[in-house]
């Protein structure tokens, strides 16, 4: 493993694998137990930096941590000499002074834990970067998928949305690309970058066409104020072209699963009854969050297992 | 200090070895085995000679950013990168958009005394894009400006850049552009395609480049006034000039070092030393950029030298400012990306950083004070020796400039300046500033 988890390409297939690996050991371990906490980063220090409001996965996080025996330290961009001016590099000497062993940071920047990571001698884990990666979540939607249908490789995962304003989709796409998953990309040309051609992903314009043959779709928070940017003329013509309802989840093979990475706007995207419909992974992805981002913690700060 | 130096072997545009006689601040005499008493003799033996370096597109921050830069330092950092006149841009606080404003800078210029510095006056009042500054006072000034742009903004009413082409015919002004449609370009971080698509950086497209350079050939053509566009960036822009020029076209332009060198390839270390403003673009373009430099359809290089502080530039990609160093590496960059490659001699060297520049700035008509001569007996002796077999590692903190971000931090590269003249008195010698 790197020092740093920046992004979905820092993780080789056998890093991957060993992180999902080592979430599934967590999770066998912590099962059935009363008191669900490891004694294994008892006295390192975890910083939850987060410059954008996140509460779940601040809250994830915290919890990793928490179960691993680390002390944690929530910094808050609100209500902190940050929100007063302080730069990124002077708040990351002052972490660094106060003796923290992992940053894991949340930034509306593109690039801003690869800043950090300059600056501190401690592990930098990316939780989300502006429109850039969000490695943590890629891992714990393939070790969903890994769960529910047994295997990566060679699973079709169509991923559909707002791919340009992505984290999620840049991330999944590298990551379920290493893991040996083929991943479609559907959107609305104006929402898919200049470049994506480049990107180890297949792409088209017509989800009906992809869903018969698709085992994962995945679909993407999309932001209704996008259309006044005109990258759709509006919510409802978009919902009806790209969103996941019930007749269009008819199309998918029997076993096939429908995950979104949260918080879900119920009827633009994704209809009710497709979000808490059996296919539905979405609340398995809140929990196994925390296992992932305990594996994840647990390699870069405690070594691989024994 | 002597008042007359005999430059002993230097090889004038890398022709053969000659002595170059220098006295009461014009080129006496250029021949082989000159002698003069009392001439202070500089030994130049395997320098290559060059008229003194022009530069169109010069930051200096001073009035308003002196933390970054000041005219002096500016100069200094100019002069000992071969630079005998460097254009002042308008983008300071207050805006150069008033005869007061350019005239202070003009004047701060010869206080220093390093080099000439050529006010930049401002096309639109505060450089909003609005209305028109009083260009015609600006040129009547002591600054006398010939150049008038809005850099680091376009002007992109169509109307506005119409009427302030055609209006600076009058005093034979030209309008510099800095080519970019902001409506294509909102929160843009660095060129788009497949680099900015996977680093999630907002796109630049190279269409809002071009888009604004077809525009604006058009109405030059259409007024019949002279056009310059600032740091051309992409391949699509090279062919439009040269569409342009082949219709007769008044249009020139520039490119900067750093489009000659760097690529796109640098943001990935998300390092906002390389966010500039156009951005470094792709490999292709590049290469089209030398080649336009080559041929001519590219006049000059103008180094877009942009100096920021520390704290504008140690952050978060897109919070930082855009702009990079450029006056201390310029000529080693085109030595570089140019002439070791066989794609400009030194001739080509002098025309495209001298001859042409100095042109489009209207300085090589101003008798005793003018630029872009040719390297002949009456001339000004504004001239700078260069070695161009020395190579060396750039460090940001040996630089001049008040401004420490170099996109050329610890990149080697050719060609040191070993003497520069500013009408026959040395600003740099033996590699150092004189003061």
């Amino acid at each position: 493993m790197k020092r740093h988890l920046l992004e979905a390409a820092d993780l080789d297939r056998a890093d991957a694998t060993l992180v999902l690996d080592t979430a599934a050991q967590i999770e066998q371990a912590l099962a059935g137990r009363e008191v669900k906490k490891l004694p294994t980063l008892r006295g390192r220090t975890v910083v939850n930096l987060f410059y954008e409001d996140s509460t779940r996965t601040r809250i994830s996080f915290e919890l990793a941590a928490k179960r691993l025996s680390a002390d944690v330290i929530n910094f808050s961009a609100k209500g902190s000499s940050v929100s007063k001016g302080e730069s990124l590099k002077d708040t990351a000497l002052t972490l660094e002074a106060m003796g923290s062993d992992a940053v894991v940071v949340r930034h509306g920047s593109s690039g801003a834990p690869h800043r950090l990571a300059n600056w501190v001698r401690g592990s930098v884990v990316n939780a989300g970067d502006g429109t850039h990666e969000h490695p943590t979540q890629a891992l714990l939607d393939a070790y969903t998928i890994r769960q529910r249908l047994g295997r990566l490789d060679g699973v079709r995962v169509t991923i559909v949305g707002d791919v340009l304003h992505s984290r999620v989709a840049r991330s999944n796409v590298g990551l379920l690309h290493t893991l040996g998953a083929e991943v479609t990309l559907v959107a609305p040309p104006t929402l898919l970058p200049v470049g994506v051609g480049s990107w180890p992903a297949a792409v088209t314009y017509d989800l009906d066409a992809v869903l018969p043959k698709s085992d994962v779709v995945m679909m993407l928070r999309v932001q209704a104020e996008r259309m006044n940017a005109s990258f759709f003329p509006s919510a409802r013509e978009y919902s009806r072209r790209y969103g996941l309802d019930g007749r269009r989840m008819g199309a998918l093979p029997d076993d096939a699963i429908v995950m979104h990475p949260g918080p879900m706007n119920r009827g633009m995207e994704i209809a009710a009854d497709v979000a808490d419909s059996v296919r539905s992974t979405i609340v398995e992805q809140v929990a196994n969050g925390v296992s992932v981002r305990m594996a994840v913690l647990y390699l870069l700060l405690g070594g691989a297992p024994q | 200090m002597a008042t007359s130096y005999l430059i002993k072997g230097a090889r004038p545009l890398g022709g053969d070895p000659a002595d170059i006689l220098v006295k009461d601040g014009r080129i006496a005499a250029i021949g082989e085995s000159l002698s003069a008493t009392g001439a202070a003799v500089v030994e130049a033996g395997g320098l290559v000679a060059l008229p003194g370096l022009v530069d169109l597109h010069t930051h200096l921050r001073e009035p308003g950013r002196e933390d970054a830069e000041t005219v002096e330092t500016g100069s200094r950092a100019a002069a000992l990168g071969g630079f005998t006149a460097v254009h002042a841009m308008a983008n300071t606080d207050p805006v150069a958009d008033t005869a007061g404003v350019v005239e202070q800078v003009w004047r701060l210029g010869q206080e220093a005394g390093l080099v000439d510095v050529v006010p930049v006056g401002a096309v639109t009042v505060g450089l909003t894009g609005e209305r028109l500054a009083e260009l015609g006072a600006m040129a009547d000034s002591a600054a006398r400006v010939r150049v008038f742009s809005d850099d680091g903004s376009c002007v992109s009413d169509p109307a506005l850049m119409r009427r302030a082409l055609e209006y600076v015919k009058a005093f034979d002004g030209v309008v510099a552009q800095h080519a970019e449609e902001p409506r294509l370009t909102a929160g843009a971080q660095m060129h788009e395609g497949d680099r900015s698509a996977r680093l999630g950086l907002t796109g630049w497209p190279a269409a809002a480049e071009e888009a604004i350079i077809a525009r604006d050939v058009l109405l030059a053509e259409h007024v019949g006034a002279r056009l310059h566009v600032c740091h051309v960036s992409t391949a699509g822009s090279v062919e439009i000039l040269r569409w342009a020029k082949s219709r007769g076209v008044q249009v020139t332009a520039e490119v900067t070092p750093h489009h000659l060198l760097l690529t796109d390839a640098c943001a990935e270390s998300y390092d906002p030393v390389f966010k500039v403003n156009p951005p470094l673009r792709t490999d292709a373009d590049v290469e089209a950029l030398r080649a336009g430099l080559a041929d001519g359809t590219i006049d000059a290089v103008g180094t877009d030298h942009a100096p920021h502080a520390v704290e504008d530039k140690e952050s978060e990609w897109a919070q930082a400012r855009p702009g990079m160093l450029g006056l201390e590496q310029a000529l080693s960059v085109v030595i570089e990306t140019m002439v070791e490659p066989g794609r400009l001699d030194w001739a080509g060297v002098a025309d495209r950083m001298s001859v042409r520049p100095a042109a489009i700035g209207r300085l090589t008509g101003l008798g005793d004070r003018a630029h872009g001569r040719p390297l002949a007996p009456g001339e000004p002796a504004n001239l700078v020796l260069v070695d161009p077999a020395s190579r060396a590692v750039v460090d940001p903190a040996a630089l001049a400039s008040r401004s420490r971000n170099s996109p050329y931090a610890g990149r080697e590269l050719p060609g040191r300046v070993v003497a520069t003249f500013l009408r026959g008195v040395p600003t740099v010698l033996d590699g150092k500033a004189v003061r």
